[in-house]
Order: C-alpha cells, then structure tokens, then sequence
C-alpha cells in the first residue's frame, strides 16, 4: 500500500505517493530529482547521502522516505542563494580546493554545516572527529579540514 | 528490500495493537540496523511498526539518584545532554562515541539496547550501571537483559519503553574502535556504586559480561594497577577477521585499566 508523504524541501511543500520501502535518498533523487545527494557505499558509512532533516545531519540511504512524514529537509541543492551566491560552506570549500572528484562534496558541506551549529568555533582535531562519517576515496582531507576552519571564521 | 506493510504507532498502547495483530512484524525506531539488515534482505518482516512519532518515548528525566532515558531518545540526545553529563559523564561519553554524527542522531537508545550486537557500546553502560529496562509489559535488570548474540529477554509483543539508570559515584568506559567501522572491538564500563563495583565487557565475546574477579580488585583498590596482571581467559570470547579471542582477552584488560583511569578523571 503506498503510502502519502508530505513534507518541506529547500523551503518549498512536497507531497507525494511511495511504497514503504523507499529509501528517502532514493525519494529525493528519483522523485524529486534533486540528485545533488549522492549514494556512495549505501550502507550508511561513506556520509555521500548526507542531508539535514529538521535541523541535523543525518545519511538518507539509511532511511525510509516515510520516516522523513512531515519533516523539514535540507539538501545540497537549497544552500546557495537564489542569485547563485553560494552558502559560506560552499564558497569555503572552493576557496580552499577541499575537494577532488566532488563525489563525497555534498555530504562533507552538509555535514560541516551541521558540525559549526554545535562547535562554532572548532579545533581541527574537533573538525576531523566530527567527519568521521564522511568518506573521501581522494583523501583529501587535508583542504577540507582548512575549508571547514575558514568557515567557521567567515 | 522486499516490500512491506507500513504502520505509524501514535502511541505505546497503539505499538502494542499493531505488534499482537502480526504474525511478522519488526518495530522501527531509527533505523540504523534494521534499515541496513532490510536493504540486505538479512530482515524482512511482512510489517513494519514504526515508533518514531510516539512522543512519551523520547526524553531524558531525572528521578532522584536515577536518570531515564526514554527508548526513541537518540544517542545525539544523549550525549548531548547536560543532566546526563553532570550526572553520569562516562554515559554522554559512551553515547557520542556511537557510530558517527548522522548515526547518533537517527540512533536510539531502546533500538540499539534491543538488538544487542555484541559489538554495540550500550549493552556494556546498562550493565556496568546496573541499570533497569522498562518495557510495556514489566522491568527487567539489566543483568538478566542480554541473554545471548542479538538475543534479549524480551518476549514477543513486547516494547522497550524507557532505562532507568542509577547514577553511580563514578563510572568510566573505554573502547577499542574496529579502524573500519568503528564498532567497538573491546569496550569496557567501569562503575563504582552504592551496589558495588562493576565491569561490563561488550564486543568481546557473544553478548555483554562481567568480569567479578575486577570487580573484587576494583573493590580493595580503585585503580588501574589494581587490575594489572588479570588476565581474561580467550575462551568464548570472539575470533574474526579484526581481532583473534586472545587479542580481545588482551584489549579487556588494557581497556579495563583506561576505563579505570577516566572514571578517576570524571
């Protein structure tokens, strides 16, 4: 029996009709065609699918659509500005290079973003803890964890 | 994933109906398991009840010398959580140190403690606090909880509600991480209470134990020299790719002292 899902999504109202098993990241890029969130391991390890839901990271590959009813979400895609200007995590980020293929890039901003809500002013042993969920196959963690540092400073 | 059907429980009592009227049901809290164990096939159960919109199961209350965490409160909630850290720190610790920051804030408390992996941190906080698990139907020790490998004694139809734990005069825990998943490989909880001393050892073996002979050393002398020269024996306890059963016995007593050195810290 499908179900019917209502919820917000970068600030606009979405509703439609799932089956039960539908991962969220799976709604999110198929349905709603925001396919800025990525699945990388889809099993949870690798933080690709990372979004934020009422106002805190979680991995949407380990999560059905329905657990999201009535939720606010936040996805890659609702960060920068109407004007194209990008979110400060964003503009850290290109500023600092803290990316390689980009693969793993919209869950590491969303994830960052979450991290200097609860430590706006973060240690870089602080910063590199808390992406721990977060997988980067270029390694490049080093400019990530200066974007990050940069943003908290912006 | 095979299909299912889905029910949202708006309360306990609701959960309750919903579990006694299927013949294969699994109750949903956060997911963090049982979303994975489903996408693997590895589970799929005919219904699915999710607890996820039941309020009464979320949050943290301080009742006298005894903190209750509701099931459905997440593990971000926990280690988060000021009256928990003022109370029993070695518990907000043991909480943040869960999977990673998206984990923690889908996990819960009552998922993780009714699974019992035998890698998960919880099991080894309950037990090292003696605490109590409260379900829809009774209160359970939590000595008499974990019976076995993902085996609780907890029956059929019936749902955790909230733990209670008493706050001890101090308490640590320390965990081996496996360097892939995180997951602890040996992690031991340390307490000093009104009751006596207690070690719980998760990862290590089958399901969570304890460890009387650190115990009673603990109780001459709370210190890690104390427990200097204990040596846990390897038999059942957990051989796999990671760690050897005698590399774990290893780790329980390493651990065990660093447990003991930050319970002295706190």
């Amino acid at each position: 029996m499908p179900v019917r899902l209502s919820m917000t999504v970068n600030g606009k109202p979405v509703s439609a009709d799932v089956e039960p098993r539908t991962l969220l990241v799976d709604f999110i890029r198929d349905t709603l065609r925001l396919t800025g969130t990525h699945i990388g391991c889809d099993t949870a390890q690798c933080g690709a699918c990372t979004i934020h839901m009422n106002g805190v990271a979680v991995k949407c590959c380990n999560m059905l659509a329905v657990q999201a009813q009535g939720s606010t979400l936040l996805t890659i895609e609702g960060l920068a500005k109407e004007d194209g200007t990008m979110h400060p995590m964003q503009a850290a980020f290109r500023d600092h290079h803290g990316l390689q293929c980009g693969y793993c890039t919209p869950g590491m901003v969303m994830t960052a973003i979450d991290l200097l809500k609860r430590h706006p002013h973060p240690s870089e042993e602080q910063i590199r803890a808390e992406l721990d969920g977060n997988l980067c196959r270029c390694t490049g963690y080093h400019n990530i964890v200066k974007a990050v540092q940069a943003a908290a400073k912006a | 994933m095979h299909a299912f059907n889905y029910h949202k429980a708006s309360s306990v009592a609701d959960a309750s109906a919903k579990l006694a009227a299927s013949d294969d049901s699994r109750l949903l809290a956060g997911g963090q398991t049982l979303i994975a164990a489903m996408k693997m096939r590895l589970s799929a159960p005919a219904d699915v009840i999710d607890l996820g919109g039941i309020a009464e199961l979320r949050g943290i209350k301080i009742e006298g010398a005894s903190i209750t965490i509701g099931a459905m409160t997440t593990h971000a909630a926990v280690a988060s959580s000021n009256e928990v850290a003022k109370a029993i720190p070695a518990l907000a610790l043991l909480a943040g140190s869960i999977g990673d920051p998206m984990v923690r804030n889908m996990g819960t408390i009552g998922g993780s403690v009714a699974n019992n992996d035998p890698a998960a941190d919880y099991p080894a906080a309950l037990v090292g606090l003696g605490a109590t698990v409260v379900t829809s139907k009774r209160k359970i020790p939590a000595d008499q909880f974990f019976t076995g490998m993902y085996e609780t004694a907890l029956e059929p139809g019936e749902i955790i509600t909230s733990v209670s734990f008493p706050v001890p005069k101090r308490a640590g825990y320390m965990k081996f991480k496996n360097p892939a998943s995180r997951y602890a490989m040996v992690g031991v909880f340390v307490a000093e209470s009104a009751s006596g001393m207690r070690v719980a050892v998760t990862g290590a073996g089958p399901s969570v134990f304890r460890i009387t002979e650190m115990e009673k050393a603990l109780a001459k002398s709370f210190s890690a020299d104390a427990l200097k020269g204990i040596k846990v024996p390897a038999e059942n306890l957990n051989t796999d790719i990671h760690a050897t059963a005698e590399y774990r016995a290893h780790l329980v007593t390493v651990m065990a002292q660093r447990a003991v050195d930050q319970a002295l810290v706190k």
